[in-house]
């Protein structure tokens, strides 16, 4: 025993001498290339991002962190200076786990972290409350998803947001189920979030106002999987279209019991069900499905930034990697005009700003909310999300007329992204 | 009418779900007085497992039948190593300590299971094939899919074949005197670690059929579904008394149908209007003022079981044991 514990000691003691040892000549090997690095300083500006990582959908966090990640990427690899220095740009990555008290914790750990700007969150619910705790710290946020109108309606001048809001998406979804589909009763449904809960009575209200009858709000969770009872419910109304506001891994399920249960209703979600995914989540049963996304569909989005997406992480963008790819590269566009990436000092650029991203030409009101955001309508049609209309404000396009007046040669368009250009330039 | 049978098979079938994972819960702590936490990643790791053979052999064009049967066929036996493991690894180093140890040690197990599931099989919600084909009865107005059908008698059969094995067999009995008095079980000469491997082998293939069950109910799997339904199956195992087999079979059904009637039944019977109380704005035209909606679902059952437990602490077919509590 007295053996083996003075064994143990020498061999701390020799484990601490070699860690010295090995210590000793790293600190010059360390200093050296300082001196020589001198001329060009660096400086490293640190670009938070909040998603969820884990928990239900971890999916759509990754696929924003991942769209963050490459517009950080390319601005490494574009050597940028900022005030004479080598900008070195880092994503401090953070996992709200779309828990609303994880948010706000996680807000302050980046605020502690002297952030210089934050992409995120990703869920309305979360951003929110973490809004005023920037807001405080002075460090903008934009948010490349969230979508309740809430968000941009405290008053923060450091809040912004690259998308559009659930109350020009509501109206925008609702008002196309109602002239397309001429419903007596909808059900509306939604997950009892700050999200689903928010676009619904947008919904809720646009159809009130065209004289549609709805059924008293029947509500999930966002960790729903059973929906039958609530849909039995709704079967036994007789409601003829169904609302559902909230994520794709509740919608598919819902979705898919609602034709189990012989419902015939039009089913119709908003963008956080809007995804490609519903084909495998629900399978036959999606065919017909009504969605809105906001913006423009991620395959209207800039080739070039797909192709980079598909490159770097081997699978395509699920929905919002365009908004907080965008959003992203706002932050550091506004750094370089600034050429400064002080948030007090980047703020009133950013505010000012007018970027040509990969959803379209981005500039922002005076709450911090995009300016002309255009509302897309999906159907579901043979498992695969086509685009049928684009609403802006307050005008419906079919989507064909859309690109035939967007660009002279939609064939070209989508294709290239150097006859992109005048496409967003005509949008405007 | 065929609203309400409509929402009884509803229940029903969430209820036999629960059933057979409550099970798993109640055999555990029947024997050595552990609540389990991390069964209901046991339920996960089966789905997922199934899930991974059955999106590789549907690809293949196998007949869906066999796929699933397949699928369930490799879950079983994954979900038993990891049961046994579990056992060994978590619980057995712990067997003398206090009580709320291994209680710890579950729930470390728990996360850790979830974890390991999420690197493994990514964070993504997996889509169970569209293999098999929709078909649909119609039973007193109500429809009722093959799927449903499947999930209530293979829950019928699972039932009756741990109630034989349970009061038939020599593992049975042993597992019924272990559960008695470890001591004395030892000195009659049962092997009593054996017997509670057994007996988390057994829960964890259960565990593994009720994972297939809800993936191909639902058709959807994910590293997060354990735990919701964990923590409903172990409510339905204290309604029906935790340490009690039938028992657990009736608080699973009950639990089901109880849920899935609170929330068809809920919204309308709280609805203000139609008593002639609501606030007469919204009230106009046949409009609503609904109290609780269904997004009390969860509340209705869980007021049932503390309702349940404030009159029957040991549940509905639980015995009064004072020593145990």
């Amino acid at each position: 025993m007295k053996n083996s514990k003075l064994a143990l000691t020498l061999l701390a003691v020799a484990v601490g001498l070699i860690g010295c040892g090995k210590e000793e000549p790293k600190k010059p090997a360390a200093a050296a290339p300082a001196p020589a690095a001198a001329p060009a300083p660096s400086i490293e500006i640190k670009i938070g991002h909040v998603g969820p990582l884990t928990g239900g959908i971890a999916h759509l966090g990754k696929d924003n962190e991942n769209g963050a990640q490459l517009a950080i990427d390319e601005a490494n690899a574009a050597n940028i200076k900022i005030d004479g220095k080598d900008a070195k740009f880092v994503l401090v990555k953070e996992d709200d786990q779309a828990d609303p008290k994880v948010g706000t914790t996680v807000a302050q750990k980046l605020v502690d972290a002297k952030v210089n700007g934050v992409v995120g969150h990703l869920n309305s619910g979360t951003s929110i409350p973490a809004s005023p705790i920037y807001s405080g710290a002075g460090i903008p946020v934009i948010s490349g998803s969230a979508t309740n109108p809430k968000l941009t309606e405290q008053g923060f001048k450091t809040q912004f947001r690259v998308v559009g809001r659930d109350d020009q998406q509501g109206p925008a979804i609702a008002s196309f189920l109602a002239e397309s589909k001429k419903p007596k009763l909808v059900a509306v449904i939604d997950d009892a979030t700050a999200y689903g809960e928010g676009i619904a009575n947008e919904v809720e209200k646009t159809l009130k106002a065209a004289s549609i009858k709805v059924l008293p709000r029947e509500k999930g969770t966002d960790k729903t999987t059973d929906w039958k009872a609530v849909l039995t419910k709704v079967k036994g109304k007789n409601a003829d279209a169904v609302f559902y506001g909230g994520m794709d891994a509740t919608g598919g399920p819902l979705l898919k019991q609602g034709r189990e249960l012989g419902l015939k209703a039009v089913f119709s979600f908003g963008d956080g069900a809007c995804t490609d995914d519903m084909t495998k989540l629900a399978g036959a049963a999606a065919d017909g499905l009504l969605c809105s996304q906001a913006g423009l569909p991620p395959q209207a989005a800039d080739k070039k930034f797909l192709d980079a997406y598909k490159k770097k992480f081997n699978v395509d963008p699920i929905i919002y990697a365009p908004f907080t790819y965008d959003a992203a590269n706002i932050l550091i566009d506004a750094m370089k005009r600034a050429n400064s990436a002080d948030p007090a000092k980047y703020l009133p650029e950013l505010a000012k700003s007018s970027y040509k991203g990969a959803t379209g030409q981005i500039s922002f009101d005076d709450k911090g909310d995009r300016k002309d955001a255009e509302m897309t309508i999906f159907t579901m049609k043979d498992g695969k999300l086509g685009p049928i209309a684009i609403i802006k404000g307050g005008k419906t396009t079919s989507f064909e007329d859309f690109l035939k007046s967007a660009a002279p040669a939609p064939a070209a368009a989508p294709a290239e992204p150097a006859k992109e250009a005048p496409k967003a330039e005509m949008k405007k | 009418m065929d609203i309400f049978v409509q929402q009884l098979i509803n229940g029903l079938t969430l209820g036999a779900v629960y059933a057979i994972v409550a099970l798993g819960y109640t055999m555990v702590y029947g024997i050595i007085q552990l609540i389990n936490f991390a069964h209901g990643e046991v339920v996960m790791i089966g789905a997922m497992v199934a899930f991974t053979v059955i999106n590789a052999l549907a690809a293949a064009g196998m007949p869906p039948l066999a796929v699933v049967l397949v699928g369930t066929g490799c879950a079983i036996p994954v979900c038993m190593l990891v049961g046994y493991s579990m056992e060994r690894l978590a619980y057995r180093p712990l067997r003398g300590a206090p009580r709320l140890a291994p209680l710890i040690s579950a729930i470390g197990v728990s996360i850790i299971l979830q974890h390991l599931a999420m690197v493994v099989w990514s964070r993504n919600v997996m889509a169970f094939p569209q293999i098999i084909p929709l078909t649909t009865y119609t039973f007193l107005g109500a429809h009722i899919t093959g799927v449903q059908l499947a999930i209530l008698s293979i829950c019928v059969v699972m039932m009756a074949g741990l109630a034989l094995l349970v009061y038939r067999t020599r593992l049975g009995t042993a597992m019924r005197a272990t559960a008695q008095n470890p001591q004395v079980a030892r000195l009659m000469g049962v092997d009593v670690n054996r017997v509670i491997a057994a007996t988390f082998v057994i829960g964890a293939a259960l565990a593994a059929v009720a994972g297939v069950m809800v993936g191909t109910y639902y058709g959807v799997a994910q590293y997060t579904m354990g735990s919701v339904l964990g923590l409903k199956a172990f409510a339905a195992a204290v309604l029906g008394g935790i340490g009690n087999i039938p028992g657990a079979m009736v608080g699973g059904l009950l639990l089901g149908v109880v849920e899935a009637l609170g929330a068809g039944y809920i919204g309308d019977l709280t609805d203000l209007c139609r008593y002639g109380l609501g606030p007469e704005a919204s009230c106009a035209d046949g409009g609503h003022f609904v109290l609780f909606g269904s997004n009390y679902q969860d509340v209705f059952a869980f007021v049932v079981l503390i309702l349940v437990l404030v009159f029957r602490p040991s549940g509905l077919l639980g015995e009064r044991v004072g020593d145990r509590a």
